[in-house]
């Protein structure tokens, strides 16, 4: 079975297309997160969530009455099903927590529970709460940023050193893309950004590098043997072709995976599930239409040959130290 | 083909090891009748705190607090030396923890003062003049930080040793955050999570009591010369539990303590006068008195120290005691530096306040474990559809592939105790897709090269020789990715992470070398020519 037989579509014409089409959606996400910001959970903003499971299924709007009248400032909490639906779980996230010095920080959650307590909506049980204070979620914030940043830095090095700069760029622009992407996605679908969502970016700068990289490693074994004279756009395009089938497939199978995480993984995994699901479509988009655009940009019109310090090795010497290109 | 023979055998030997060890333990632990020694059976996979239920709590130790206690110490010592070499000072105030001011110099007398400070203070501040007989003594840097860390670790010590008394199973304290202050502690399977976080957060009393009967068996046996009435100023206290294996112990001692921790200075290890192990101790100005009458006043009889409202030992009084003392009975080393450290890590040395607060009851765990297994069972079922279906006989090859490296993976993370999280469950789910990943990479390979005419045996050596280097390097790639969620992350993240990372290194083992050995035992005794089901 095979989905493209012999593919030669001419991608590396479709570049300024495929540009404007990523600025579009980048674009809107901006302006989206401009207007609305992007939802931090609790994590990142700090806050009480308390998890509440009634005896029977309530409907949100009571759950929320309830809250309202009974917490001072009760108005703004986030009232959501939770789990299973029927279940009679409900997720309650208030965006203030108590006082972070002496034993107060719990004071609003024990607020929450107290305001459903004199309610009349019958039995509960709390199946959870979490509480961050002010300082604990900028301390996260700070570190997610950092993680991330440290991350692209690290991959970037490693592909310059494997590769040369102009493609380290190239799969570094196309993998702060596919981040770029995920956020709108996240600010469209209102998704909350948690600890979760920032594994999934990560995961997602993981992946995207991996599949710009299987390109690249075929533009490099392609170059060896090419003349003078022929210009990478060509190369490029040849060498996404040849691996058109493998971006399909292996975006598929992982695809397939990611949605049983999305429709099975529950209410905790939701987030990074979507943010995987987005992450890996953007990936393999951007690994065909941005990457490789990236980089014949960055070379111009320029030879390849003489770039390619691995055009010059013989296959049985090749060491990954030899391969930088000089 | 000798060498396909010990290829074949070394996958199925790896794959035997791995399971016996990883994934065997798991099944044997889930059901009964499945025969394991029990060293087996204690090689399980960890489930982490959103898995298993538990709390999860950030705290700030104030250490401003300890450090103003040692500046406001230093400074009455400083007080009281200045008074014994005759010079009264007018004032001692300490404005910051760090540091503190005193007036009342006389001129003639500031090379003596200086002589003193010199002595009390050197050390530990610098000293500064000020106009009139004033001076400002700030704490050095490298101390003040030194004093910190200290106090970050004594309050993780006295925290492990409460949650240990609580009896919680692998606890995790440690040290947290970037400020160099905080504290995390994972209680898992603890759900009543107002009275951990009393217990954590109380200052333990340390109390030594005189001791008016026992230890006894009973609490009845103890009271039998009062009349089975305890008296008014008297309290039955029990001995610490499990120190012995003489069975339960009961102290009947005075209400009134001698002392209590906040008289305590410092106890350190030591030795008596026979050369055998004791712990010494020194006491404040206030304790010293204290002390001094009530040991005066009952030589001869046994002094209860009570820690937590438990008796750790009960020493006999030997002679009146004031500044410092020793402990000592039948010690052995251990329990002399134990003793030392409880008494120094009974008191928290400052208060602390709670930054994060996470809550998982049992039953959100048990919804989670089950969308977990349910996510990964139907993923592996359209993953291996899609092989099966897209690559036919040689799907299977690719199938056995990952299941070895999910063997592998479980079996690793079992025998190393790391920690399986919700978010290692989806690391395990992706590590199957992205295992795939690397085969249909070398499959697509194969199929390239065959299109372009080359018998399947090359194809097959061909691809590999070609893909490997492309699987290392997104192999790299990814583990740079992990190992800064690892960094980063705490709890659940950093269980992904580790899925990740090993999931990562078993598939490059298993792609390549698994994979291979399946393609070559197949190919093995057809002719070169053979065309391949792929």
């Amino acid at each position: 079975m095979k989905f493209f037989s012999n593919p030669n579509y001419d991608f590396v014409r479709w570049r300024w297309h495929a540009i404007t089409l990523s600025l579009v959606v980048i674009l809107a996400g901006a302006a989206v997160i401009g207007t609305r910001g992007l939802q931090k959970g609790v994590d990142f903003e700090g806050g009480t969530i308390v998890i509440a499971k009634f005896d029977t299924p309530k409907r949100i709007e009571e759950v929320r009455a309830a809250i309202t009248s009974g917490v001072a400032g009760g108005g703004d909490a986030v009232v959501q099903d939770y789990g299973p639906t029927g279940s009679g779980t409900v997720m309650i996230r208030v965006r203030r927590t108590g006082h972070e010095s002496g034993g107060e920080l719990s004071s609003e959650a024990e607020a929450v529970i107290n305001a459903l307590k004199k309610s009349n909506l019958g039995n509960f049980s709390v199946a959870g709460t979490e509480i961050v204070g002010p300082i604990v979620g900028e301390q996260l914030r700070r570190q997610g940023i950092l993680a991330t940043v440290l991350a692209l830095a690290g991959i970037m090095t490693y592909i310059a050193l494997r590769f040369q700069l102009s493609f380290a760029v190239g799969a570094i622009a196309a993998t702060l893309h596919d981040l770029l992407v995920c956020l709108a996605f996240l600010a469209f679908f209102r998704y909350d950004l948690t600890l979760n969502v920032i594994a999934g970016l990560l995961t997602i700068t993981g992946y995207s590098v991996n599949d710009t990289i299987v390109i690249f490693d075929r533009v490099r074994e392609n170059t060896r043997g090419v003349r003078r004279g022929e210009n990478l756009a060509a190369v490029v395009n040849t060498a996404v072709n040849q691996t058109l089938s493998r971006t399909i497939i292996t975006a598929g199978t992982t695809l397939l995976s990611v949605i049983a995480l999305y429709l099975f993984g529950g209410d905790v995994l939701e987030g990074f599930a979507f943010t995987m699901l987005v992450g890996i479509i953007s990936g393999t988009y951007s690994t065909v239409f941005i990457a490789a655009a990236i980089a014949i940009m960055l070379q111009g019109r320029k030879p390849v040959r003489g770039q390619m310090a691995t055009a010059a090795a013989p296959e049985t010497t090749r060491k990954p130290g030899r391969r930088r290109a000089s | 083909m000798k060498n396909i023979r010990w290829k074949v055998f070394t996958v199925i030997g790896v794959f035997a090891v791995f399971f016996a060890l990883g994934v065997y333990p798991i099944l044997a632990n889930r059901y009964s009748k499945l025969p394991a020694p029990a060293w087996l059976k204690a090689k399980q996979l960890k489930l982490g705190l959103d898995l298993r239920g538990g709390v999860h709590l950030v705290l700030r130790v104030q250490t401003d607090e300890a450090l103003k206690t040692s500046s406001t110490t230093t400074a009455e010592q400083l007080r009281e030396a200045a008074r014994t070499a005759g010079i009264n000072l007018t004032a001692v105030t300490v404005p910051t923890p760090i540091t503190f001011h005193i007036e009342g110099v006389p001129s003639e007398k500031d090379a003596d003062f200086r002589r003193v400070a010199d002595q009390i203070a050197g050390t530990n501040y610098d000293r500064n003049p000020g106009a009139g007989g004033t001076y400002d003594f700030t704490m050095r840097p490298n101390i003040a930080v030194q004093m910190r860390q200290q106090t970050v670790t004594q309050a993780r010590e006295t925290i492990d040793r409460r949650v240990n008394e609580l009896g919680v199973t692998e606890p995790n304290i440690s040290e947290y955050g970037d400020t160099g202050d905080q504290l995390l502690v994972q209680l898992p399977g603890v759900s009543d999570v107002a009275r951990a976080k009393e217990i954590i957060r109380s200052t333990a009393q340390l109390q030594l009591k005189i001791v008016e009967a026992g230890p006894m068996s009973s609490q009845e046996a103890l009271l039998q010369q009062y009349n089975g009435k305890l008296p008014d100023d008297m309290e039955v206290v029990p001995g610490a539990a499990g120190s012995e294996e003489t069975g339960p112990a009961f102290y009947l001692v005075r209400k009134t303590a001698a002392v209590t921790g906040q008289d305590l200075r410092n106890a350190q290890p030591s030795l008596d006068d026979n050369g055998r192990p004791a712990v010494a101790f020194s006491l404040t100005r206030e304790g010293s008195s204290k002390f001094g009458k009530v040991t005066g006043d009952n030589i001869g009889r046994a002094l209860a120290i009570i820690l937590d409202n438990r008796v750790q030992s009960a020493p006999r009084i030997d002679g009146r005691i004031t500044d410092n003392g020793r402990i000592y009975g039948s010690f052995t080393q251990e329990q002399v530096t134990d003793l030392s450290l409880v008494l120094n890590s009974g008191a928290l040395p400052a208060s602390m306040s709670y930054l994060e607060e996470r809550v998982i009851g049992p039953t959100l765990g048990q919804d989670s474990i089950r969308s977990g297994v349910m996510a990964s069972l139907a993923g592996l079922v359209l993953v291996i559809l899609f092989m099966l279906v897209y690559y036919k006989l040689s799907g299977i090859n690719a199938i056995v592939a990952m299941i070895a490296n999910l063997v592998i993976l479980l079996g690793l993370m079992a025998y190393f105790g790391a920690t399986m999280t919700l978010p290692g469950i989806a690391g395990f789910i992706l590590t199957m897709g992205m295992g795939v990943d690397s085969n249909v990479l070398i499959f697509e390979r194969v199929k390239e090269e065959m299109t372009a005419g080359q018998p399947a045996r090359n194809a097959v050596n061909r691809s590999f020789d070609r893909v490997f280097l492309t699987l290392l390097d997104t192999h790299v790639t990814s583990l740079i990715a992990a190992a800064f969620l690892f960094q980063f992350g705490t709890g659940p993240i950093r269980g992904f992470a580790t899925t990740l990372t090993i999931g990562l290194l078993t598939n490059l083992f298993t792609s390549i070398f698994v994979s291979k050995t399946l393609f070559e035992a197949v190919l093995l005794g057809r002719p070169a020519k053979a065309s391949l089901s792929i």
